[in-house]
């Protein structure tokens, strides 16, 4: 009886380990801002590697996360650290988060083009959006009321947002919401006095980005840290990863990798 | 089989599909009512219904929907005052002043207007009608009230103008014809006969124009601007409740406090809409007690 036992525990872990040899899947899970760089790099990764099949969906950074604590994916996407709470629990299940830097995100302050003002300072920024700073002469802009753009609460850009520039204040309730940072880039040019903020990837010739302590929002001054509002994005896998995982890890940070982060409308780390 | 055999068998199969329909409608809702209520173990419902900060993500969060409720209410009464008038008035000129030449283009060009997607509305209203409105009345952003307002009128007038002149249209002659045998004008017969005659059918139209107005969620999420605030005038920004559950509901986490306000808003939502239509239904019925008496 116990030799049974033992060779039907051993047979299912060779079946178990065998199957994952030959079908070579992957699951990537968490945060809707890594989650088109992920895309990218999964087609690419797929067409170049046809015997590898990866799943992907999106959910959240902390759900990305989650997903590597309890198993259910191999790389968790997140546009933010783990939290010491977060590895607590992981330690308590023994597994061991590995982060990868694989990506930057920069967002800018925008404007309409026909908007004098062309910079700001971080404690201005907070106050035209507490609702304390209401007319551009204030900034030394014309005498016009400021329209404040800002994003759902739900939205990643809004999180980092909130973070970097509030101080986890609260954005003041009368500021417009707009669903996404195509609509946002649409909204400003059309209004004269609004101000809103984007990712750097979404930036076009229809608005203006406003630089924040005579810092621009460029790629080269978020690489060298200048500029305040930015924030790294991370994909976390659990121990250091091997087979496909260290694969596809290896591809993003790839220099084909990280010319599909500039395409996802991200700043590549190199 | 025998004919009555037959006859029972189809009775039994639309009677399944009737009672399918209404089961899935059943089922809907108290999903709803399920998701919506564990909401209220964080917040008591007074809170809930008159708090005026909705903050639903902050670590302290708020869920205060009275902006909301004020904004859809605001929105769709606004959109009222411009589609009823437009509407009723379209169906009578079509009903009964236009040469029938005309008429028979006008009609179909306003029944054209219902099949309008409501996302080519928005789409409409953010590109050329919000800049409009900032030039015309000086204001800093046409991303409003009055904005969102318009679209919607838009696309109820449509519903009340066709429903209203089949209703019109189908006030017996005899009754207009006692009229004119009387003396009265052309103008007096319209508006002492004919609308009195068809009052019932009006009022449907314009209950279906308006609740299509007061769920829509394309066109609000893309004008109204999405600002929580009670309007202060008709050019502020608003956040009414359907684009509110339009815009979070995709990133609010499985059953967290977010997802089950979103929930208890489109309650809030379902009970409106259900008042609103149990009244509707009350002025159509009480309405159609005086045609009969004619």
């Amino acid at each position: 009886m116990k030799y049974l036992i033992k060779s039907i525990i051993y047979l299912l872990f060779i079946a178990i380990s065998a199957s994952s040899l030959i079908a070579g899947e992957l699951t990537i899970k968490g945060s809707t801002t890594v989650l088109p760089i992920a895309q990218k790099c999964a087609e690419a990764y797929m067409a170049a590697n046809p015997d590898v099949k990866i799943t992907l969906s999106g959910g959240g950074s902390g759900n990305g996360i989650k997903a590597i604590v309890d198993g259910t994916a191999d790389i968790g996407n997140s546009s933010r650290f783990i939290k010491g709470k977060e590895i607590k629990l992981a330690q308590s299940k023994d597994i061991y988060p590995v982060p990868f830097r694989v990506a930057l995100d920069c967002i800018a302050p925008v404007v309409n083009p026909s908007n004098k003002v062309s910079k700001l300072t971080m404690d201005q920024l907070k106050n035209i959006y507490l609702g304390n700073i209401k007319n551009w002469k204030e900034v030394g802009g014309k005498d016009a009321k400021i329209v404040v753009i800002s994003r759902d609460s739900s939205s990643g850009t809004f999180e980092v947002w909130k973070k970097l520039v509030m101080n986890k204040e609260r954005v003041m309730p009368g500021a417009l919401t707009i669903p996404s940072n195509g609509a946002v880039v649409q909204a400003i040019s059309k209004t004269p006095g609004a101000i809103g903020y984007i990712g750097l990837g979404y930036n076009s010739k229809d608005i203006k980005t406003v630089k924040i302590n005579n810092v621009e929002p460029t790629e080269a001054n978020t690489l060298n840290g200048t500029f305040p509002i930015t924030r790294p994005m991370f994909m976390f896998t659990n121990n250091w990863p091997k087979g496909d995982t260290m694969g596809f890890i290896a591809f993003v940070l790839s220099k084909e990798g990280q010319k599909l982060v500039t395409e996802a409308g991200s700043i590549p780390i190199f | 089989m025998s004919q009555i055999n037959k006859e029972k068998g189809v009775q039994f199969i639309f009677l399944g599909i009737a009672l399918l329909s209404i089961t899935m409608l059943f089922l809907i809702m108290l999903f709803l009512f399920m998701e919506g209520i564990p909401v209220f173990e964080h917040v008591s419902i007074k809170e809930f219904i008159f708090g005026d900060l909705w903050y639903p993500t902050d670590d302290e969060p708020a869920f205060g929907i009275f902006p909301l409720i004020i904004g859809s209410f605001s929105v769709a009464s606004f959109s009222a005052i411009l589609a009823i008038p437009l509407g009723i008035m379209t169906a009578i000129y079509i009903a009964e002043i236009a040469d029938k030449r005309i008429a028979e283009i006008v009609k179909p060009v306003v029944e054209l207007m219902a099949s309008m997607p409501s996302v080519v509305i928005g789409f409409f209203g953010m590109i050329v009608v919000a800049p409009f409105l900032q030039k015309f009345f000086n204001i800093p952003v046409g991303l409003n009230l009055f904005n969102a307002g318009l679209m919607l009128a838009f696309m109820a007038i449509p519903t009340i103008c066709s429903i209203s002149e089949d209703a019109l249209f189908s006030v017996p002659s005899a009754l207009k014809e006692g009229s004119y045998a009387l003396g009265a004008t052309h103008l007096e017969t319209i508006i002492k006969i004919t609308i009195p005659a068809a009052l019932s059918g009006i009022s449907t139209g314009v209950i279906l124009g308006l609740s299509r107005a007061i769920g829509e969620t394309m066109v609000v999420l893309m004008v109204a601007g999405g600002a929580a605030i009670v309007p202060g005038s008709i050019f502020d920004p608003i956040r009414p409740m359907p684009s509110t559950i339009a815009a979070e509901m995709a990133e609010a986490p499985y059953h967290s406090e977010h997802y089950y306000a979103l929930f208890a808003v489109a309650i809030t939502l379902f009970i409106f809409t259900f008042i609103f239509n149990l009244a509707a239904d009350y002025i159509s019925y009480k309405y159609k007690q005086t045609e009969e008496s004619y």
